[in-house]
C-alpha cells in the first residue's frame, strides 16, 4: 500500500555529525558494497573503466564551503542518503504500491518485484535520494540495511547499517528517533539536530548535526612571544658592537 | 527536469485525444456511421497511442498491471485507472454511434467527464509535486484542461468553444510562465535550507559527491536548452495559440481546422518541452545548480 501508515512508535534511522564528518566517502563505499551484495537487484554501473562512467549509489557525500559574516570560510562534508521521512512524497505518489513506508520501524522501502521503474519517486523526494538502476531498471534507495539490523546471524556489533558500522571517525549514528531516551534522540536534543528543507513538510527522520562553533583561543601561538623580532636599539656590550660595525 | 520524448508525446497525444473525446461524448459532433467511426478512430488512436508512448520510459513496462492498483494515493495510478475507464465506456458510446445508429447519451456524458478527469489527473501528476515549484500550482490543471478541451474542440470541429477554450489556454500559459519564473525563489528553498548551514552564513557548492554524470543530474537537473527559452516560448505560444485562433477566426472551413490543429499540435510539442526543460527541481540545490 502506497498510504502512509497512522504514525510508525520506532522511527529508526541516522543521525548524521557534521563536525566529524571528515569527507573520506568510506560510507559510500561499503553502502555501495553491501548492496550490491545483499538484498535486491545490484547497483550497477554504466561505463565503469570508460570516459563517461556513471553508476548508482544509495549515499553519497558532498561537500560545502560556509561563507560566515565574518571570519574564515568552513568547508563542510555531507553525506546524504535517504531520510526516511515521516510524511514521505515519494510513498504516496508510487502508482504500484512498490514503494511503502513499514509501520513496524518507520524504514521506507522499495518492492522491486512490483517497481515497474516510472521515476516518479525520485522526482517526489525534494533529497535525492533515489536513484533509478539503469541495468535493471527499478528504484533503488537507501534501506537502513534491512539485511543487517535484524539479521540474527551477524554478530551483534554488526547489526547496523554498513555506512554506520565503516565510518572511521564515528559521524554516523543509528537508532530509534521515536524513543526519547534512545542514544541518538538525546544527541539530537544536545547538539541542537535539524532536519533538511523543513519548509517541504516531509518531517525527515535522519537529522543532521550542525558543526560546532570553531575554538577561537585568545592567543592562538604560544611560543609567539619569544619569537618576537628583536628591535629597538641594543644596549651593553651588543650595542657597541652594532654600533661599532656600522660604523665600518 | 528532462525533458523526454516519450512523456512529452504522451502528454501531447492523450491530452488532444481525451479531448476529443470529451467533445463526442458531449455529442458535439452528434455523429454516426462512417463519420462516427472516423472521428472515434483519431481520438482512440490519439489517446491510446499517447498512453503507450508513456510506457516507453518505464524500466518494467511488463509490469504495467501494478500501476492500476494505488487509486486511493496515487495521481499516475488514478491516472491509469480513469484512463482505462473512459476508454471503455467511449468504447462502448463509438460502438453504438458506428454500428446502430442510436447512442444512450447518458453513457457519452458520463465518458466525457472521465475523459476529463483523466486529463486532469495526468496535470496533477505534474502539479501535486512541491519539489518542482514551477509545477505545483493550480494553474498547472487549468492549463492542461485547457489546451486538451481546446485542441480537442478543434478537433471536433467546435469552433466557438474552440476559440474561447484557446484563449482561456493562452491566458494561463501567460500566467504560468510569468508567475512560475519566480516561484522556486517565492518558495524560499534555497541551498542554506537544503544543508541546514543556510543560518551559518553563506553556502557554496565546493566539491560534487561524484566527478561524473548520475541519474539525479540526468533525470531532474537538466539545464542544456534553456538558453532558448524565450524564443521558444514565442514559437510555442504563435504556433500553439495565436495561429489557430487567427486560421479558425479567418474561416472554419475543414481545410483551416486542419491547419490550425496542426499548428497546435506542434506548438503544444514545443511548450511541453518547454514545460519539462524549464521546470526546476529542489535536489539541483545540492549539487549549486537549478
Ligand atoms: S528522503 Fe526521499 S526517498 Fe527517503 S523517505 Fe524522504 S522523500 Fe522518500
Ligand atoms: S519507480 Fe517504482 S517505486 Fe518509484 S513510483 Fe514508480 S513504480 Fe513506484
Amino acid at each position: 500500500m502506497t498510504t502512509l501508515p497512522e504514525t510508525s512508535a520506532k522511527k529508526l534511522g541516522l543521525v548524521i555529525d557534521l563536525d566529524t564528518c571528515v569527507g573520506c566517502h568510506a560510507c559510500v563505499v561499503s553502502c555501495k558494497g553491501w548492496n550490491t551484495e545483499n538484498y535486491g537487484a545490484a547497483l550497477s554501473d554504466q561505463d565503469p573503466y570508460g570516459a563517461d562512467p556513471s553508476g548508482t549509489f544509495l549515499n553519497r557525500v558532498h561537500s560545502y564551503e560556509v561563507q560566515p559574516e565574518t571570519g574564515t570560510a568552513q568547508l563542510i562534508h555531507f553525506p546524504k542518503s535517504c531520510l526516511h521521512c515521516e510524511d514521505a512524497p515519494c510513498v504516496t505518489v508510487c502508482p504500484t504500491g512498490a514503494s511503502y513506508k513499514r509501520s513496524e520501524d518507520g524504514i521506507v522501502l522499495v518492492n522491486e518485484d512490483a517497481c515497474i521503474g516510472c521515476g516518479l519517486c525520485a522526482w517526489a523526494c525534494p533529497y535525492g535520494a533515489r536513484e533509478m538502476d539503469q541495468a535493471a531498471g527499478v528504484m533503488k534507495k537507501c534501506t537502513l540495511c534491512v539485511d543487517r539490523i535484524y539479521n540474527g546471524n551477524l554478530p551483534e556489533e554488526d547489526r547496523v547499517p554498513s555506512c554506520v558500522r565503516t565510518c572511521p571517525s564515528g559521524a554516523r549514528h543509528f537508532g530509534d528517533l521515536g524513543d526519547e531516551s534512545s542514544e541518538v534522540s538525546q544527541l539530537v536534543a544536545a547538539r541542537g539536530g535539524m532536519d533538511l528543507m523543513p519548509e517541504l513538510g516531509t518531517k525527515p527522520v535522519n537529522k543532521y548535526l550542525p558543526p560546532r562553533p570553531k575554538d577561537v583561543p585568545a592567543d592562538l601561538d604560544i611560543l609567539a612571544p619569544y619569537l618576537e623580532p628583536v628591535s629597538g636599539t641594543q644596549k651593553g656590550f651588543l650595542g657597541w658592537l652594532d654600533k661599532a660595525l656600522e660604523k665600518l | 527536469m528532462h525533458p523526454a520524448g516519450s512523456v512529452i508525446l504522451f502528454t501531447v497525444a492523450s491530452g488532444l485525444g481525451f479531448g476529443l473525446l470529451t467533445w463526442l461524448g458531449l455529442g458535439l459532433p452528434d455523429v454516426r456511421g462512417w463519420a462516427a467511426f472516423f472521428y472515434y478512430a483519431l481520438a482512440f488512436a490519439l489517446a491510446v497511442g499517447g498512453l503507450l508512448a508513456s510506457t516507453f520510459h518505464l524500466g518494467n513496462p511488463q509490469r504495467f498491471l501494478r500501476a492500476f492498483s494505488q487509486w486511493r494515493s496515487s495521481w499516475l495510478s488514478r491516472e491509469g485507472c480513469l484512463a482505462v475507464a473512459c476508454l471503455l465506456v467511449m468504447g462502448l458510446f463509438a460502438l453504438e454511434a458506428v454500428f446502430y445508429d442510436a447512442v444512450w447519451q447518458p453513457l457519452g456524458y458520463i465518458g466525457a467527464a472521465l475523459s476529463v478527469l483523466t486529463v486532469f489527473a495526468t496535470s496533477m501528476i505534474y502539479a501535486q509535486l512541491k519539489t518542482v515549484p514551477r509545477w505545483n500550482h493550480w494553474s498547472t490543471p487549468v492549463l492542461f484542461l485547457a489546451l486538451s478541451l481546446g485542441g480537442g474542440g478543434l478537433l471536433a470541429g467546435q469552433v466557438g468553444p474552440a476559440i474561447a477554450l484557446l484563449a482561456l489556454a493562452g491566458v494561463m500559459q501567460l500566467f504560468a510562465w510569468l508567475s512560475g519564473d519566480g516561484r522556486f525563489q517565492e518558495r524560499g528553498t534555497d541551498i542554506g535550507t537544503a544543508t541546514g548551514l543556510g543560518v551559518r552564513g553563506v553556502v557554496r557548492a565546493f566539491e560534487p559527491p561524484h566527478t561524473g554524470n548520475n541519474y539525479l543530474l540526468k533525470e531532474m537537473v537538466h539545464q542544456v536548452g534553456r538558453k532558448h527559452a524565450v524564443k521558444l516560448r514565442l514559437i510555442a505560444f504563435a504556433l500553439m495559440i495565436a495561429a489557430p485562433l487567427v486560421l479558425v477566426m479567418i474561416s472554419s472551413s475543414a481545410l483551416m481546422i486542419c491547419l490550425a490543429v496542426t499548428c497546435h499540435a506542434l506548438g503544444t510539442f514545443a511548450q511541453r518541452w518547454l514545460f519539462f526543460a524549464e521546470a526546476e527541481h529542489v535536489v539541483g540545490l545540492y549539487y549549486g545548480k537549478r
